[in-house]
Parts: C-alpha cells; sequence; structure tokens
C-alpha cells in the first residue's frame, strides 16, 4: 500500500459520504449527524488517551460548556451562531487550559480522577445556574446560516458535520506526524523519557488537553445548533464514560478509531433500543444502560486493542521510500578536545538519613570517555540522575559548558546538550526506528502546531528525516528505517537509543549501564561503537559496573564506593588499587 | 451565621461524614487489597437502604433476583475458567462457594421474610443479602483482568457503576424510600439537641473502625490481607492468594457499605441512583488518606460531610459543584504528598 493508495480511499470516503444524504433516509441522517458529532470528541479523546495516554472521563463537559456557552450567546441573547461558536470555543479552551495547569501534574490515576471531579462539578453546574435555564435547559436556540442559507434540516447541517470531521480528520493525522505529534507519541514513555529529550512534557500534555477540549467545544456548538434545545442531560458523567468508550471501540490512539467507535456506539445504542422492548418488555430504559455498560465491560475485557488497530493488523503494510538527502539540520558549536565540559563539586544527595552520593567531585573533558564504576549500592545511578536533572542534588555544583546546571529541569539540561541513554531502554516499541531517531531531534527543530497541522513544515521535516537515517547508518541500524523498534533485540535496542541520543547532537553523551544485558558479541559491538564515536571528539560518560567493558574502552575512571568517591584514575592504575580490589571482592585477608 | 446554626451544621455534618466514612473504609480496603477504585460501593449502600425499605413494606427485595441472576454468571464464569485450566476437581467447590451460598442465603431471607421479623432480624436480612454482590461482581468483572493497570481497573469500575445503576431502577424502581429511624431517643449536649440517629452513626461508625483495626491488626487473615496489600507477588510466595485476600476484602467492604446505607436511609431519601454520589463523595474522603490509610480515609470522609454541610447551608444548589471542585486542589496535595516511582502506560 503507497501513500497514493491511501489517498485513494480518502477520496472513497470522501465521495461517499458526500452523496450519503441524497441516499439515505431522513432518520439515518439524522443518525449520521450524531456519529459526526460524536466523532469529533472522540477523535479528541484518541488525541488525549490513546496518543497521550491521559485518560478523561469529562470530556462531556467540555462539550456542554461549549453548547451552553453559544446557546446563550445565540437563544439568550439574540447573536448570530457564529459568534457563539468563537465564545465556546474560546471559553472551553480557557477552561481547559485552566483546569490543565492546575491537574496535568498529577500522576496515572490521580489525574483520571481529577477528571471525574471537574467533569461532575462542570455537569452539576449547568443544571444549577439560574441564567442557563436549570433544569429546563435552553430552547429555541437559532439554526447556523450560512450565507443566507439557514441550516435547518438534518440533510442540510450534515455537510457542515462532516466537513468539519473530515477536516479535523485530515489536520489530526498531519498533527501526529510532525514534531509535536512525535512528542505527543512519546508522552506513554513517561516523563524521564520526554524530558530527556530537551521536550517540556507539561506543556505538550497541556496543548494536547487543550486540542481534545477544542474539538469537544466544535462538537458541543454543532450540537446545540443541529438539536436547537440544550439541557444538561447530554453532558453528565454518563455521557463522559460514553465518549471515552467510543474512542476505546475504535481503537485508542487511532483518530479514525475516534469515528468508528463513535459509529459503532451509536448504531449499537440504537439497536438495542430497537430490539431490548422485544426482549423484555417494559423494562427497556433500564436494560438499555446495563446491556450498554456490559457491552462495554466485556469489550475491556478481551478487546482492549479496538477495531481500527485490529482491521489494519490485515491490511497489507504501507511501503514507504527512504529519506532523501536535504539540508542539514543545524549543528551546535562543540567544545575543543581537551577543555573542561562537565564539572561536578562537592555534589551530595540524600534519601532521608540514607547520604546516597557524598560530597562527589570529578571532572569530565571534551573528547575523553569517563567511566564511573562502582560496585552495587555504591550510588551511581543517583549520580546519574543528579547530572540529567532526573533528582536533584542537597549540596554541592554541577557545571556544564561554563553554565551551572544544578537546578535546571530535565528538559533544559537535555537542551543544553547532554543526551542520555536509559538503563531500562526507553524506546517507543510501536515507533518505527526513524521516528524513534527522529524524537531526538526536537530539541534542534522548531516547527510548532499549526506548521505541523497545515504540513508547512516539509523542509524541517525532511531534514529531521535525513538527520535521523544518517544517525541510524553511524550506528549500523541503517537498513530497515521503517521497522518498529519494539521488535529488535534487545542489544540493538540500547544501539537504537544512542542514536536517537546522537541526532540531539549533544556535547555530552551519557550512558547509564549500556552493556547490562547484553550478550559478549554485543558488547563488543557496543564498544567498538563508542570508540568509533570518541573518535568523532564526542565526549561520553558511562556508569557502568561491568569491568571488562570499561576497562578496554574508557580513557579515566572515576570509582564509588558506598556514595563517595574512592578514587580516580587511568584503567590501569584503578586495576592496581588496593582500595579498589577490596571495594569490589573484599579485603586480602 | 450565628454559632448555634454552625453547631447544629457540624453536627449533621458529622453524622453523614460518619456514614461516608464507613464507606471510605471499605472503598480503600478494596482499593490497597486488588488496585481497584471500587466507584460502586455508594450504589451497594443504596440498594441496602433500598432493601432495607422493601422488608419493611413486607416485599421481598428485588436484592434476592439480583444476588440470583449475579450467582449463576458468576458460576457459568468460574466453571467456563476452570475448564480451560483443566482443573474440574475444583468445581464442587466452586459450585458450593459461588451457586450454592448465594442461593442458600437468599432462600434464608425468602424463608424468615415469611415468619414477619422484627426490625433487627430485618436489619441483618438486608445485609446478608448485600453481601454477595460485591464479591460475585468481583468474580465476573474484576478477576478476568485483575493484572490491567489501575486505570483500566477504574474505568471499568466506573462502567459497572452505571449497569449497576440500570438494575438498580430495574429491581427496585424509581421510588425514593425513607426507612423509619433506629430510635427515637435524643440528646442535649452544650446546649444543641442530638438526634438518637445522629448518636448511632456516629457510634457505628467508630465501632466497625475499630473492629476493621482489631481484624487487621490481631487475625491472621487480616494479617494476610494487609500483605497482599504491600506486596501481590510476595504474599502469593508466602502462599496468600491474591483472589481469595480480594474476596474477603470485598465482603467485608460491602458489609461497611451496607451498614452505611441502613444508617443514612432514616435520615435521606435515598433513590436507586443516589449511590453515586455517596460513593464519590466518601471516595473524595479516600483520596485524602491518600488511598492508602484508613484513619486518614475516615477523617477525610467526615471532612467531606462538614464542607457539604455548611455548603448546602450557603447554596444548597451548588453544594455538589462545592465538594467535587474541592477535590481537585486535594489530589494535587496527595500527588505532590506521595512518592511515585514512574508507571509506564500500558501499550
Amino acid at each position: 500500500m503507497t501513500r497514493l493508495h491511501i489517498q485513494f480511499a480518502a477520496i472513497l470516503a470522501v465521495l461517499c459520504l458526500a452523496v450519503a444524504p441524497f441516499v439515505l433516509s431522513p432518520f439515518s441522517i439524522t443518525l449520521m449527524n450524531y456519529i459526526g458529532i460524536y466523532s469529533l470528541v472522540a477523535i479528541g479523546l484518541a488525541l488525549l488517551t490513546g496518543v497521550g495516554g491521559i485518560v478523561s472521563f469529562g470530556q462531556a463537559a467540555f462539550v456542554g460548556v461549549a453548547a451552553y456557552a453559544s446557546a446563550w450567546v445565540s437563544a439568550l441573547n439574540g447573536y448570530s451562531p457564529w459568534l457563539g461558536l468563537v465564545f465556546g470555543v474560546v471559553l472551553t479552551c480557557g477552561v481547559a487550559t485552566v483546569l490543565g495547569v492546575v491537574t496535568l501534574r498529577l500522576q496515572g490515576h490521580f489525574l483520571s480522577l481529577s477528571t471525574v471531579a471537574w467533569g461532575l462539578a462542570i455537569g452539576f453546574l449547568f443544571g444549577n445556574v439560574e441564567g442557563l435555564g436549570r433544569f429546563n435547559g435552553i430552547s429555541s436556540i437559532p439554526p447556523i446560516s450560512v450565507g443566507s442559507i439557514a441550516l435547518v434540516t438534518s440533510a442540510q447541517i450534515y455537510f457542515l458535520i462532516w466537513g468539519i470531521v473530515a477536516a479535523v480528520l485530515f489536520l489530526g493525522y498531519n498533527l501526529l506526524d510532525s514534531r509535536l505529534g512525535r512528542a505527543m507519541r512519546a508522552l506513554r514513555g513517561g516523563n524521564t523519557l520526554v524530558e530527556s529529550l530537551g521536550i517540556n512534557a507539561f506543556r505538550i500534555k497541556l496543548a494536547t488537553f487543550v486540542i481534545a477540549a477544542f474539538l469537544a467545544s466544535l462538537s458541543g456548538w454543532l450540537y446545540a445548533h443541529m438539536s436547537r434545545f440544550i439541557s444538561p442531560g447530554p453532558f453528565d458523567a454518563g455521557m463522559g464514560i460514553e465518549y471515552l468508550m467510543m474512542s476505546m471501540v475504535g481503537g485508542a490512539g487511532s483518530l479514525l478509531g475516534g469515528v468508528v467507535g463513535a459509529a459503532v456506539v451509536t448504531l449499537l445504542k440504537n439497536s438495542v433500543q430497537d430490539y431490548l422492548p422485544l426482549i423484555a418488555k417494559g423494562a427497556s430504559g433500564q436494560l438499555e444502560i446495563v446491556a450498554f455498560s456490559a457491552l462495554f465491560i466485556l469489550f475491556l475485557q478481551w478487546a482492549r486493542q479496538g477495531i481500527v488497530p485490529f482491521v489494519v493488523r490485515y491490511l497489507p503494510k504501507a511501503r514507504r521510500e527512504r529519506p532523501q538527502p536535504a539540508p542539514p539540520l543545524p549543528r551546535r558549536a562543540q567544545p575543543t578536545p581537551g577543555e573542561l565540559l562537565l564539572k561536578v563539586d562537592g555534589a551530595e544527595r540524600r534519601f532521608g538519613g540514607l547520604v546516597a552520593v557524598n560530597n562527589v567531585s570529578f571532572e569530565v573533558r571534551a573528547g575523553e570517555i569517563l567511566a564511573v564504576i562502582g560496585p552495587n549500592g555504591a550510588g551511581k545511578s543517583t549520580m546519574f540522575n543528579c547530572l540529567t536533572g532526573a533528582l536533584r542534588v542537597n549540596k554541592g555544583e554541577i557545571v556544564f559548558a561554563g553554565r551551572p546546571i544544578t537546578h535546571d529541569a530535565q528538559s533544559r539540561i537535555a537542551k543544553a546538550g547532554v543526551a542520555r541513554t536509559f538503563q531500562h531502554v526507553k524506546l517507543r516499541p510501536r515507533m518505527s526506528l526513524l521516528e524513534n531517531v527522529m524524537l531526538g531531534t526536537y530539541a534542534r527543530t522548531r516547527s510548532g502546531l499549526f506548521a505541523g497541522a497545515f504540513r508547512l513544515n516539509q523542509r524541517e521535516e525532511a531534514s529531521a528525516r535525513h538527520e535521523a537515517l544518517m544517525q541510524l547508518e553511524r550506528v549500523g541500524l541503517g537498513d530497515k528505517p521503517f521497522e518498529l523498534a519494539g521488535n529488535l533485540p534487545l542489544g540493538n535496542q540500547r544501539i537504537l537509543e544512542i542514536a536517537r541520543a546522537l541526532a540531539a547532537d549533544p556535547a555530552l553523551l551519557v550512558l547509564d549501564e549500556p552493556a547490562a544485558g547484553l550478550r559478549r558479541q554485543e558488547k563488543l559491538r557496543l564498544a567498538e561503537l563508542l570508540r568509533s564515536l570518541r573518535a568523532d571528539h564526542l565526549t561520553i560518560l558511562i556508569v557502568e559496573h561491568d569491568m571488562e567493558f570499561v576497562m578496554s574502552l574508557v580513557d579515566r575512571i572515576v570509582v564509588l564506593d558506598f556514595g563517595s568517591k574512592l578514587c580516580e584514575g587511568a584503567p590501569a592504575a584503578i586495576r592496581s588499587d588496593e582500595r579498589v580490589q577490596e571495594a569490589y571482592l573484599g579485603g586480602v585477608a | 451565621m450565628t454559632s448555634d446554626i454552625a453547631a447544629i451544621l457540624a453536627i449533621d455534618g458529622i453524622a453523614t461524614g460518619a456514614v461516608y466514612a464507613l464507606v471510605a473504609i471499605g472503598t480503600v480496603l478494596i482499593f490497597t487489597v486488588t488496585r481497584v477504585i471500587f466507584i460502586p460501593f455508594g450504589d451497594i449502600a443504596a440498594f441496602t437502604a433500598l432493601t432495607l425499605a422493601a422488608l419493611d413494606a413486607k416485599r421481598f427485595p428485588g436484592t434476592g433476583a439480583l444476588v440470583v441472576i449475579l450467582a449463576c454468571l458468576a458460576t457459568l464464569i468460574e466453571i467456563i475458567s476452570l475448564m480451560r485450566s483443566g482443573e474440574l476437581r475444583l468445581l464442587p467447590r466452586a459450585l458450593s462457594f459461588y451457586l450454592l451460598l448465594p442461593l442458600a442465603v437468599v432462600g434464608a431471607a425468602w424463608l424468615v421474610m415469611r415468619l414477619d421479623p422484627p426490625l433487627a432480624v430485618r436489619l441483618v436480612l438486608a445485609l446478608m443479602l448485600i453481601t454477595p454482590i460485591s464479591p460475585l461482581l468481583d468474580r465476573i468483572v474484576f478477576r478476568p483482568i485483575a493484572d490491567g493497570t489501575v486505570l483500566l481497573l477504574l474505568t471499568v469500575s466506573v462502567a459497572l457503576h452505571f449497569a449497576l445503576v440500570g438494575l438498580g431502577l430495574l429491581f427496585f424502581g424509581p421510588e425514593g424510600v425513607r426507612t423509619e429511624p433506629l430510635t427515637s431517643l435524643s440528646t442535649e449536649f452544650a446546649g444543641v439537641l442530638i438526634s438518637g440517629q445522629t448518636m448511632l452513626i456516629v457510634i457505628a461508625a467508630l465501632v466497625f473502625s475499630g473492629l476493621l483495626y482489631l481484624f487487621f491488626d490481631f487475625t491472621l487473615v487480616g494479617k494476610s490481607l494487609r500483605a497482599t496489600a504491600v506486596n501481590r507477588t510476595g504474599s502469593r510466595l508466602m502462599g496468600i492468594r491474591p483472589a481469595r485476600a480480594g474476596t474477603i476484602a470485598y465482603l467485608l467492604g460491602s458489609l461497611m457499605a451496607g451498614v452505611s446505607g441502613i444508617l443514612i436511609a432514616p435520615v435521606n431519601t435515598v433513590f436507586y441512583d443516589s449511590g453515586f454520589l455517596i460513593g464519590l463523595k466518601a471516595f473524595v474522603g479516600a483520596i485524602v488518606g491518600g488511598m492508602t490509610s484508613y484513619p486518614g480515609a475516615a477523617i477525610g470522609a467526615v471532612g467531606v460531610g462538614i464542607l457539604e454541610s455548611f455548603a448546602s447551608f450557603e447554596s444548597s444548589a451548588l453544594k455538589d459543584v462545592i465538594v467535587f471542585s474541592l477535590l481537585i486542589p486535594i489530589l494535587i496535595w496527595r500527588s505532590l504528598a506521595s512518592l511515585h516511582s514512574e508507571e509506564e502506560i500500558e501499550e
């Protein structure tokens, strides 16, 4: 399947949608309109929950905010629905920004619970504010007019709704394939990974959250002016979970899944309403929600992946062309070999009463490979985390390239030129090798939300793609750039992490136990790679406890034991040092 | 607001809060042992009130039919899973636990009902009928995904709540109920009249929390539950079965929820869907305790009760808005206070 096939399928789908209102019955068109309106929310949730990993139960509240805002502007104050759209979108995005700033730093299920909380609070507000008609709602909302045509019938508003859905899908897929979209797709890998790439994770989360709320506000506006009457019911917590269900049924993480999920859920609900009375007379209203929730639970138990990813598995794989040569990305000024690059001065880190790192000082000079070694519990990993900003030192100072970074956030340290790898490999297994490495170029590229969505970023993208391919070739993984990262063996995954770090054009490469879990052949390959990087004048700091690996590779070694620096020197001197032997092997009796 | 009114509001709030506290403790219990944030506990409390009201009206409550249906479902699922794992020799035990025991409870309740029992017996009957529901739901809904993420379990739990609301309407009807007070005594404390019902609620909350404390600290089963809460794999290696610990936690938790339902029924009119708000407010309390501390959860729940009481005096329409908005600062505080090891989200 090539790009041409995909375009052909998209055009065919658009044609089918355009012809539909001339073929279908009015009832079916109304149903289609609801599907379109729900799709918008579900697409937003696919982005938020599926891509970004933020489970929100509160999207219905955003739909409600926009619906009520537009109804207030148009029905109660007599202005145009288009002004209602502007007000609704601005208000919803404003509310989402405030809620996002307050809650998006919460972790895991705390965050989802907060969405339950504000979803409920906003939902209760609709029914209890005097000016919004309380539980009676707002009626006689005017229809949307395009020019002189008022979109009154369901066949008329159909084109507006599905036009918006098609545009949102188009822009959404563009966005996901851009710099910002890749950052969103990395969110599920955890904050440490995202921040280590120089990405401000919080801002990406906030952007994703506000985009989802924006889509919900479009949906709310369309809903208010299509049904011409609103009450608190369609925006309550129950609807919030229904939206979540739509995006999960369709396939969380797939924008198209949002549309498919909205269609499946809406049609299913409709047929449940049709057929339940036949099975259980008189109890259909109650059974509807039971049947519905039961289906959702069964779905979550047995088919969490969703429909679209399931279908995609059986479609032929997309064939993509290797990236063409492109103008290179700007490079940073590299330090001259021998110059002082990193200085750790009297670093101390405590966990309660335990001093994990105690008054440790050392220096790294440009162009050398320095290893920090020590037995288990020596404080190597803590030292490493302090260097990269994952932990803060309690005392002491860390200076990188002449700038103190002691109190900087991880993403700022990464931007300053420190690129790292992880002891437990952190890759995005469902992204290709190329895309994983392109994540590394984030801090070297500029394009934002609009450039990404409207494809104004093509030159920069081409450069980033080419840079990524060059780094893949540099580490020896250039032959299959479109393979999924999750399919690589562990040794190659570590090497892929190094390629990603190299794509950031770092001044200092920091490797956390790169040899852990590797087989002998893989270790030899890794050492070979690191030597070739040193030949390119790259500075490397390794935290490791594999002695054999370190001794044959590095220029200097710093030995830690029980949190303190034991000694420092060339490999041969360290090997014969009695204190080191004692720390590793126990004292000679 | 005069100090008199403030005192009345405070007492009212403590009583409501004590009811939430019972549910909150149950929520924490389930969460620590099974990692499920069991939103439907509020529904269990509401169903208990509805069950008691039906018993008072000499009707056999819909709870009976609900338990029978759930028992059949759970048995079916258990048989299938036993067949799949080739452990059919465990079938008699499974049948007696998932089918015979719940049916026996319903049958016994049905027989006793014929005898027109006094209030105390009716209370016991209501609790007996309600306790099998959560463990059965656990078997049907949560056991197949016991190893899922907290978020998956939460999503399922929210969906389950909606299913229960629908079932509630089906089995109990749309009418609200208010049962007769358990006591008509009242006393005066510092110039403020305190009803016997309020006293009863607070005492019951204290007694049950105390019993739970004794259970956890002084019985082997209680200790095994605590061990499961701390480390599932570790406790499994020690011969504790997490599934069994989960069942016990659900039994205990639904007993607490049931008691709270009985206590709240004479004070508030309870509908089939009242449970959601009870459950969520208890849950706000549980979060104050970080979802791990029982005293923290109880204190938090009482705080929510008092806040709600004062909020409803200021603006009865917006009291729920106020209570749930408050959850957000609490969540932020908790999230900052608890040290997280970064949890990667499921692919």
